[in-house]
């Protein structure tokens, strides 16, 4: 699967056809996309900012990919994280996943955005009316991830 | 040794990394962030809340009771929030 830790934004369909290329085997196609939303409770958020733990990170996102392939049978991957200053409406993280079947590549691109989003060293810090803040990690966050453990 | 620090942890302490030497005294990652609370209140602040503070060893998640051995790079950072 193809890992990329990046500032530039990224362009959705560019990335399904470098990775399906000229292939005809492939059954299913399954995208995510992460965006900036404008909104933290009650208060409009101006801008985001990402930041990453640079090797780490990569080495996170790899590691999570290696366990979505030994658990469902994929036919490739990708999988983008952007860093640093973003708006509202920016593509944060993109995740696609090729595979025969439907429900694999389901499982596995709701599985690494599970998991990334509590294992991937990325930390959001948000800039509001009111000032800005580091976002939360979120329980909820982490339960999802634990339950995918087998 | 070499120390990093992100996020909350990095604003709080004032910097993003530095170089100590490991004191005889220390032997895990618990040791070391009870050395690091005497180093100022920045570091008192940043490490105030365990529950909330994550560590990576040469780039691999560890419990506080992870070994340290003087060329390690130890990273402190709040939990992820990415995605």
């Amino acid at each position: 699967m193809k890992v990329q830790v990046q500032d530039q934004d990224f362009d959705i369909a560019a990335e399904i056809k470098e990775l399906c290329g000229e292939r005809t085997d492939i059954g299913a196609i399954v995208t995510f996309t992460g965006l900036v939303c404008d909104f933290h409770g009650n208060d409009k958020v101006q801008k985001m900012t990402l930041e990453h733990f640079p090797g780490m990170a990569e080495k996170q996102l790899e590691k999570i990919c290696h366990t979505a392939t030994e658990r469902w049978p994929l036919q490739g991957g990708t999988v983008i994280h952007r860093y640093g200053p973003l708006l509202p409406g920016d593509q944060i993280v993109l995740v696609v996943i090729l595979s025969a079947h439907r429900e694999a590549a389901f499982n596995a691109a709701e599985f690494i955005m599970d998991w990334l989003k509590t294992n991937a060293p990325f930390w959001k810090k948000e800039q509001t009316s009111k000032g800005t803040h580091w976002v939360e990690a979120k329980d909820a966050d982490l339960i999802k991830t634990k339950g995918w453990k087998e | 040794m070499e120390l990093l620090y992100f996020a909350r942890i990095r604003e709080d302490i004032g910097q993003s990394s530095e170089t100590i030497s490991l004191p005889d005294t220390i032997s895990d990652v618990s040791g070391l962030i009870d050395h690091l609370r005497e180093q100022g209140e920045n570091y008192q602040a940043a490490f105030k809340n365990e529950t909330i503070i994550r560590v990576a060893v040469n780039q691999t998640y560890v419990d506080f009771d992870h070994p340290l051995v003087d060329n390690d790079e130890i990273a402190f950072f709040p939990p992820m929030t990415g995605g």
